[in-house]
């Protein structure tokens, strides 16, 4: 029998974008176990909500993460509606859709480019961010923000985008639809690109399931899941399919992720179409009282908001459960017999937010 | 309305066999989650199966040690769940298959979550 060794593997790392630790059990070059350790950066946001009025509180669940901020912020502020009986305005809710699918092409945008930048192909990863970087500036035209759009309240959406300034933002997306084109085609078909990802960290369609994957480590495994077929915020009106992928490796799961891209591009020009007159929020009276599990999907997955209110100001409870919390047992399933030189990769593959994981 | 939940309380005696049935009629395990509402805390086990949204909800004193059996026996992702738990709330679970013994958050106070209540003394 070989010997066996243990090798730390983060919380600090040049690959990691943010602090998780695992305990790699080597024999030779390879992974027989890996035991993850978190709470480095837990911040305890979910008992802030006992300090917060539910209003004011959107503004922490936006911050809970960077990458997603606005879907985490739309998803609480549907928690608190359904519970409040709100009937939110229809352009609101295609807004809401408009600003979630913009978060989406930047989040894949950057974990393309994270990507590339752990298996070393450093112009890919440039490329990829400089894309990124033409939807932070429209993101940042309509809703004032980078990352924290700051544009979701209860009851509607904080800023309106006119039909002229959609215009000008269709026209930008469909000349910036060429670059991601000309990326996407170098993550599909380069060589180098395949060698590194074809065949590593394979999750059956099965284990995917069992260990309760979510998101694009789910449909990389060819099951058709995705949260927004259940239509919320409008969603049921949307033209689209899961985008899945039959082989379960992280080619799979990297061809899930850039086909999204086109997707969301469609999404938003759906939106354009369907956006009518209208007012984009409603008064909110009153204070909450009841329970409900919102869930909408991030770019990661799944993300599940539990809200109970008793009638005060204050919510009893905020639960959150994040995508990457969900991926965890499916990535400790796929470092299992892996080789050590991928287990960056690895890491990388079911796009890790350790800040939304831990809250 | 966004979708129907259907929401269940079960007994602590029952837990094991309903996710036992849910897991074998495919369902897959969404969430785990624990709440303190007033002297109670309100276990809920949620489920999705081709969109239908369900949970089990078992209820149990506050202010006592719990014991829980575990499901992730059944299924493996309940581990992360009934760890964090278990680290916020000190509700223990018999049979962890994975058990992190209480480091999977580093807080600095134990059991944040469930902190016993200090009530003050009234003046006679």
């Amino acid at each position: 029998m070989s010997k066996r060794t243990v090798i730390p593997f983060g919380p600090q790392h040049p690959v990691l974008p943010e602090p998780i630790h695992l305990d790699l059990v080597l024999e030779d070059e390879k992974v027989v176990e890996a035991i993850p350790s978190i709470g480095f950066i837990h911040r305890g946001l979910e008992k802030l909500v006992e300090k917060k009025d539910f209003n004011e509180y959107v503004y922490v669940a936006e911050r809970i993460c960077g990458i997603c901020s606005f879907i985490h912020g739309m998803t609480y502020c549907m928690a608190v509606e359904e519970i409040m009986k709100v009937d939110v305005p229809a352009r609101a809710q295609h807004l809401r859709i408009f600003w979630s699918e913009l978060s989406r092409i930047h989040s894949h945008l950057l974990w393309l480019g994270l990507m590339a930048d752990a298996f070393g192909f450093e112009s890919l990863f440039m490329q990829s961010w400089r894309i990124r970087e033409k939807f932070l500036d429209i993101i940042e035209e309509t809703s004032g923000g980078r990352v924290i759009f700051g544009s979701c309240k209860v009851g509607g959406v904080r800023k309106n985008v006119e039909s002229s300034a959609m215009n000008a933002i269709l026209e930008k997306i469909s000349r910036y639809e060429k670059d991601i084109m000309e990326v996407s085609s170098v993550f599909m078909n380069d060589s180098t690109v395949k060698k590194r990802l074809c065949g590593v960290g394979v999750i059956r369609q099965k284990d995917a399931f069992e260990l309760g994957a979510v998101g694009p480590t789910l449909r990389g495994s060819g099951i058709s899941s995705d949260t927004r077929k259940i239509g919320y915020s409008s969603y049921g009106e949307y033209n689209f399919e899961p985008v899945i992928e039959k082989d379960g490796d992280s080619y799979s799961r990297c061809m899930v992720r850039v086909r999204e891209l086109r997707q969301s591009i469609d999404l938003i020009r759906q939106t354009a179409g369907k956006l009518k007159d209208g007012p984009i929020e409603v008064p909110v009276k009153g204070f909450p009282n009841g329970e409900f599990f919102a869930r909408t999907e991030q770019p990661r997955g799944e993300v599940i908001y539990y809200a109970k209110a008793n009638g005060s100001k204050f919510l009893q409870r905020m639960r959150v459960r994040t995508p990457t919390f969900a991926n965890i047992p499916a990535l400790v399933r796929m470092l299992q017999n892996s080789s050590l030189a991928d287990v960056p990769v690895l890491i990388l593959t079911i796009d890790p937010c350790i800040s939304c994981t831990e809250r | 309305m966004i979708e129907n939940q259907e929401l269940k309380i079960i007994d602590i005696s029952a837990l094991e066999e309903e996710v036992s049935n849910l897991f074998s009629g495919d369902s897959r395990m969404v969430q785990i989650s624990c709440a303190k509402i007033d002297s109670t805390l309100e276990l809920s086990y949620s489920f999705d199966k081709d969109g239908k949204f369900q949970s089990l909800r078992v209820v149990l004193p506050s202010d006592v040690p719990n014991q829980v059996p575990s499901v992730s026996h059944i299924y493996f992702c309940a581990f992360l769940y009934e760890n964090e738990i278990h680290d916020l709330y000190g509700v223990d679970f018999e049979g962890l298959v994975l058990d992190f013994k209480g480091n999977l958050y580093r807080t600095q106070v134990k059991t944040p979550f469930n902190l016993p209540e200090i009530r003050k003394e009234e003046a006679k």
